[in-house]
């Protein structure tokens, strides 16, 4: 590895569209840079806002989630499910200073090992850019990110405060 | 207690040793890896050698759980699974490491490959201890088979089923089966009379105990799983008793309203507005076109009523629906064909005597609009010369990239037939000449020398400007001829074009409903393109004929006898396994929330009003997980999905950031303020 910054990209893959795009990447020998690394799920409805945050906690300078395009679910609509989930995830992350790009929805249909493996690279591009994230190390001293939790659970508190 | 994980790195020949260091990933993996007990490195995993390094590893050395770093679990998931079973350990207890597939394939740096390599076996090693034991359940096979699509795939398909002795519902769109090859003339390269051949395989559709056939119908919906899918078929109204009916066709010569048959006939000829596609339709029972009917339209009329021997003439019919319980699903759709009009250049719908191919077939049909005679559009003239231009629509990277397989074929047999029936000149302007199966490459050499002209070069433009001496009143084909180097005109009466084959209108839609994937040029995409052509991804769904792509009668008829041996098959052994991967909610931390019960697309998820929590059925549940990711409580887990193993995973995957930013040691959660 070169001394320049190699981020560390997680990607939750859905079973039925991006991972066989990912497979047909493979087979069509389509090259991408080696920084991601993936997870398959079975839809991209599964993954977890969770999963997202500890991918960051732990290390991941980005973390991708792709599925089936729109219309296009094995499921027939989880994937809007995703969809819904990452612009809440999306705008959680921003209130804590995170940059939009660190966090990506790609939709990717077996058939499009071409433009996930761009996607990839893109993305890549994008988070080298930004550098590397430090969730973690930078958890205790940044100050910021934890005022912005606490502001997130109170919001989130009184959201929640809906009359049975 | 500490599992044993044998950690199982293939080399697939030098298909991922070529790129990954996969001796040192083992020796790796057995040295910093934690309750990695065995490493090995071997060449094929997938061999029954590899089977059985594993298999020996799990009964000597005590192994609980298995890593195999190799190909797509796509591919070879089963095969290690089975592996396992066979030396006594649960099949869920194995993970995959697509090495192949995300690494050695993508990458181009030997270093940074094996380094990306580790992270993914780390993955898969600490997510498989987290893996719990499961067992796939058996589900009975129902012995119906749904066939879609009457083509002479579908009918191949059927037929095949139904001789074994197991029901198949046929399901056509159109009033009659025969598909496109009903509407051709001759078969090459052996000039077979297509009717000939296809028309006694439809009666014997049409008079199988063992098939019902359900014409003029599409199916609404399918839900269910392999072995026992519920399909809900809609069956147009024909506005014709089909019980009653005996089809002698009086209510057709009586019908005193005539439109052009646009889809039969491809625009040259009429029918009825009560009608049967052609002569020997299968049902033979006609059809009311209500967009055409002077009933329908005007409210007089009924001028079939009044003929019909049997009363069978029933105006006031409606659409009727029928729920078809059956355990398999073929897939036989067929193709659109290439509206040429989408190529202004070729002048074709602008200049009379450019005939599509379609109509180019229709016309040599002795059952056709001009009883077999090829003339020009004015129906009476006899062409003195015709230009056959292939790749109309395909290999245009504008239109299809891809080649339509059939088409320089039907181009050399319309050869054929037009110098038979007129002794025009005939030139075809091609691309390359594809012939590639047995006995075509023959016939190519019987048109050389019957005295067809081949000019190698795409047509620039058809017009009907006269330039030069001798071009008045005839179509100039404007060609390249890249053999002679050089720009050609040719004068003609009349052009054919060899529209592409492409997919149905409504493919993807068709891929929706039953649960299947298209590529990106719209064909039905198969398991594998190689070693399972017929299969889809979902099993229970098979693909064969032209919808998984073009091809020509004999391989759409292989494929068709292909599918329903594979569904033969699955009936015969009479039960499936169906995946254990299913959610379920543990009472206990369920708080009757309800947020699970309407994210599932299956209705899988009730209220128990009694206790107050929500249930999973787990027959109906496919396992996509949203349920799990939704639950506030964390409630459900979902089985070979849960959080923990995906948990694990990540860790897994990020070893090498976690050691160097500190990041394992856990965070604080009091940093959180309430």
């Amino acid at each position: 590895m070169s001394d320049t910054f190699e981020p560390k990209i997680v990607a939750f893959l859905c079973n039925w569209c991006s991972y066989r795009a990912a497979d047909l990447a493979g087979t069509s020998r389509i090259k991408y840079e080696p920084n991601v690394r993936i997870i398959r799920v079975m839809c991209s409805g599964r993954v977890d806002p969770t999963f997202v945050l500890k991918a960051f906690s732990l290390g991941a300078d980005g973390v991708m989630i792709a599925g089936c395009h729109p219309g296009e679910c094995h499921y027939l609509e989880q994937n809007y499910k995703a969809m819904r989930r990452y612009y809440m995830l999306r705008h959680t992350l921003r209130s804590m200073g995170m940059e939009d790009d660190r966090l990506r929805l790609q939709w990717a249909s077996a058939a499009e090992g071409v433009q996930l493996a761009a996607a990839i690279n893109e993305m890549i591009e994008q988070v080298r850019a930004l550098g590397p994230l430090n969730w973690s190390a930078n958890w205790h001293e940044n100050g910021r990110r934890l005022e912005a939790l606490g502001r997130l659970a109170q919001e989130h508190a009184e959201a929640m405060e809906v009359p049975a | 207690m500490a599992e044993k994980v044998g950690v199982y790195i293939c080399h697939c020949g030098s298909n991922i040793a070529g790129m990954v260091d996969v001796e040192g990933l083992a020796r790796w993996a057995g040295a910093n890896l934690e309750d990695v007990t065995v490493a090995r490195d071997y060449k094929f995993m997938c061999s029954s050698l590899g089977q059985e390094l594993i298999e020996e590893d799990i009964k000597k050395e005590g192994l609980t759980r298995v890593v195999v770093g190799a190909c797509s679990p796509h591919l070879h998931e089963k095969t290690f699974r089975k592996a396992c079973a066979n030396a006594g350990l649960n099949p869920y207890l194995m993970q995959m490491a697509s090495l192949r597939e995300q690494i050695s394939w993508v990458s181009s740096d030997k270093d940074e490959a094996t380094e990306k390599a580790k992270a993914l076996i780390s993955g898969a090693v600490r997510r498989v201890i987290e893996q719990e034991e499961l067992f796939a359940s058996e589900a009975p096979v129902n012995p119906n088979t749904l066939v879609v699509g009457g083509g002479v795939t579908g009918i191949q398909a059927a037929l095949e089923l139904a001789d074994a002795g197991y029901h198949v519902y046929l399901v056509e769109r159109e009033p009659s089966i025969g598909g496109h090859m009903a509407q051709f003339d001759k078969t090459f390269p052996t000039l077979d009379c297509s009717a000939c051949i296809l028309t006694p395989k439809m009666s014997d559709v049409g008079q199988h105990e063992s098939i019902t056939l359900l014409s003029y119908a599409e199916v609404e919906e399918v839900t269910g799983y392999v072995g026992n899918f519920h399909a809900r078929i809609r069956k147009r109204a024909r506005s014709v008793k089909e019980a009653d009916c005996t089809g002698c066709g009086v209510c057709i010569e009586k019908c005193p309203k005539k439109v052009i048959d646009d889809v039969f006939e491809a625009g040259l000829g009429y029918r009825k507005a009560i009608y049967r596609p052609f002569p020997q339709a299968v049902p033979k029972y006609p059809v009311i076109d209500r967009e055409a009917c002077t009933y329908y339209l005007k409210g007089t009329c009924k001028a079939c009523e009044k003929f019909c021997p049997t009363n069978a003439i029933d105006f006031e019919q409606q659409d009727s629906f029928l729920d078809l319980d059956v355990g398999n699903v073929i897939l036989a759709t067929g193709f659109d064909m290439f509206d040429s009009t989408r190529l202004p250049q070729y002048g074709y719908g602008r200049l009379a005597n450019v005939f599509s191919n379609l109509e180019f077939e229709r016309m040599c049909n002795a059952a056709g609009p001009t009883d077999g005679k090829v003339v020009l559009r004015d129906g009476v003239t006899t062409p003195e010369s015709i230009a056959i231009v292939h790749c109309v629509g395909s290999r245009d990277k504008k239109h299809n990239p891809y080649c339509s397989a059939v088409c320089c074929m039907a181009a050399l047999k319309f050869g054929h037939l037009a110098i038979e029936k007129t002794g025009a000149q005939v030139y075809s302007f091609y691309i390359d000449m594809r012939t590639p199966h047995k006995n075509y490459e023959e016939f190519y050499d019987r048109l050389l020398a019957e005295g067809m002209q081949f000019v190698r070069g795409r047509v620039a433009e058809v017009t009907d400007a006269a330039r030069l001496p001798g071009e008045e009143g005839k179509l100039i084909v404007q060609s390249e001829d890249t053999l002679a180097g050089r720009q050609r005109r040719t004068p003609v009466d009349m052009v054919v074009l060899m529209g592409a084959l492409e997919p149905r209108h409504d493919a993807r839609e068709t891929a929706l409903k039953f649960g299947i994937s298209c590529s990106m040029n719209g064909w039905f995409t198969e398991r594998h393109p190689k070693l399972d052509p017929v299969a889809t991804m979902t099993d229970g769904v098979f693909i064969a004929g032209v919808c998984q792509g073009p091809k020509d009668i004999p391989d759409s008829v292989a494929q068709g006898a292909a599918a329903a041996a594979r569904v033969m098959a699955m009936i015969t052994k009479g039960t499936v396994l169906i995946e254990p991967v299913v959610a379920t909610i543990h009472e206990e931390n369920c708080s009757g929330c309800r947020i699970c019960n309407n994210l599932c697309p299956y209705n899988a998820i009730t209220f128990l009003e009694d206790k107050g929590v929500s249930y999973v059925n787990a027959a109906l549940c496919k396992g996509c997980g949203t349920c799990v990711a939704a639950c506030p409580a964390q409630a459900i887990s979902g089985a070979h999905f849960s959080n923990e193993q995906i948990f694990s995973e990540i860790e897994g995957l990020l070893y090498d950031a976690i050691s160097g930013n500190g990041a394992g040691h856990k965070v604080e959660p009091a940093g959180v303020p309430a």
